[in-house]
């Protein structure tokens, strides 16, 4: 009877683990709101494993130091890097690895001062103002000048080297940049990459899943596209990828932005009739077909 | 003799754990957190020296923890305490104050007497501990 009785409180459920965490829900959400990207979505389901067995354990007093879950995020610009960091809070928030749900977004300008005596200040400040969360390093790699043997950016990379280390259950760090120069800020600051135990890579889009992140857009600004306007957006996608500065995601929102102004600027020209709600949401082909992209061949 | 000063002063010295829950109470509240020192324990010694700036827009209170024992750390024979200030119009003022580390030896008061016109007679207090020039007030190789 004891025995039976031990060996019950010997053994975790991990699925009631995973449903009381509600990191299912999270999870889901992130698969439908964010088109493609699978590497991303196969490590954050790949930690968010390691953090359930990692609690699991730790419900049968197996003792072991937090593991560290500082990230890098590299890829070309909008590939969603800023957007999964805002998601990754979430996750790790629910499976109760950061003890507050949020995340402080900086830049260099945010760490590093202007004058001798100020880095420092600033930085902790910075730092303190993110424990509990998340630290979302933007551009990291501007931190480090090696142009410049004066710049003060190193001092904010020792300081955050520092409580990295030290605070490591009090805060995560995600720095994120473009892929070659992330590269060479990591090869010339060892002791951040060695700290930084996963490294992100993101995805350019292809062509099929930035017409859908294009829908996913027009829907949620209440705006869809016509069987026209669908095709002439395929098209305008491809033509655009093909063009120089081509910043995948943020492109697409760019270009919608601009079908936007043209669908306002085609109905207030032919003002007098009135619209329904219909054609107040409805892009078409010509308002996408004017666009420089199908010029500039 | 044990000086106490400010909320909990009933109690026995709060644990490092206690502290926090209290800071987590005042972030919470959006209070903002200071932390400052002093080698002069009389009670009507009300400035006493600042920790940094307060912290303002913390979430959390390991950043007060960092701040907090990095003064121990250069302070170890003073007294240290946090304070949480509200800014909240009507308010604006501090609304939790305790202390956190105090001297391992502390020598208490002596009562003075000086003598006025006629055979009036004015006491105050003065501290043994400062009697001594500030750097070694506390520390034992200054003792007598």
């Amino acid at each position: 009877m004891s025995a039976a009785m031990e060996t019950a409180e010997s053994r975790v459920d991990l699925g009631k683990l995973y449903a009381e965490s509600n990191i299912g829900e999270t999870i889901d959400q992130l698969e439908s709101d964010l088109v493609g990207l699978l590497p991303v979505k196969t490590r954050i389901r790949e930690i968010a494993a390691l953090l359930l067995v990692e609690s699991a354990r730790r419900g049968l007093g197996i003792q072991a130091e937090a593991p560290s879950l500082h990230m890098s995020f590299t890829g070309n610009p909008g590939t969603g890097k800023t957007t999964v960091a805002r998601r990754m809070a979430d996750v790790l928030h629910r499976l109760k690895y950061i003890r507050r749900n949020h995340v402080v977004t900086v830049s260099r300008d945010d760490l590093v001062g202007q004058y001798i005596g100020h880095t420092a200040p600033k930085t902790k400040d910075i730092l303190k103002k993110a424990m509990g969360g998340v630290l979302f390093i933007d551009e990291a790699y501007y931190l480090y000048r090696p142009e410049n043997e004066r710049d003060y950016g190193q001092e904010a990379i020792e300081i955050l080297l520092q409580v990295m280390e030290d605070n490591r259950d009090d805060l995560v760090v995600i720095l994120a940049g473009y892929k070659d120069r992330m590269d060479t800020f990591f090869r010339s600051n060892p002791g951040m990459a060695s700290r930084i135990a996963h490294h992100i890579d993101f995805p350019d889009y292809s062509a099929d899943e930035l017409f859908r992140i294009a829908e996913m857009m027009a829907t949620t600004m209440h705006y869809r596209f016509d069987e026209a306007g669908q095709a002439v957006m395929r098209e305008y996608i491809a033509l655009r990828m093909q063009q120089p500065r081509f910043s995948n995601a943020r492109s697409i929102r760019n270009g919608i932005d601009r079908a936007r102004l043209r669908q306002a600027n085609r109905l207030f020209a032919g003002r007098g009739e009135l619209l329904d709600r219909a054609a107040l949401e409805t892009i078409t082909a010509e308002d996408i077909r004017v666009s420089r992209v199908f010029t500039q061949q | 003799m044990k000086i106490t000063q400010g909320q909990f002063s009933f109690l026995p010295d709060l644990t490092d754990e206690e502290v926090k829950l209290q800071i987590e109470y005042g972030l919470n509240n959006g209070w903002s957190i200071a932390v400052e020192h002093t080698d002069d324990p009389h009670p009507r010694n009300t400035y006493w020296s600042m920790w940094g700036t307060p912290m303002f827009d913390l979430k959390d209170p390991a950043g007060v923890m960092m701040e907090l024992n990095a003064c121990r750390k250069e302070f170890p024979n003073d007294y240290v305490k946090v304070l949480a200030f509200d800014s909240n119009k009507g308010f604006e003022t501090i609304r939790m104050s305790f202390m956190v580390q105090r001297p391992a030896d502390e020598p208490g008061f002596e009562l003075v007497r000086s003598e006025g016109p006629g055979r009036t007679v004015r006491y105050t207090l003065r501290s043994y501990a400062t009697g001594r020039p500030p750097s070694g007030r506390y520390s034992p190789a200054a003792a007598p």
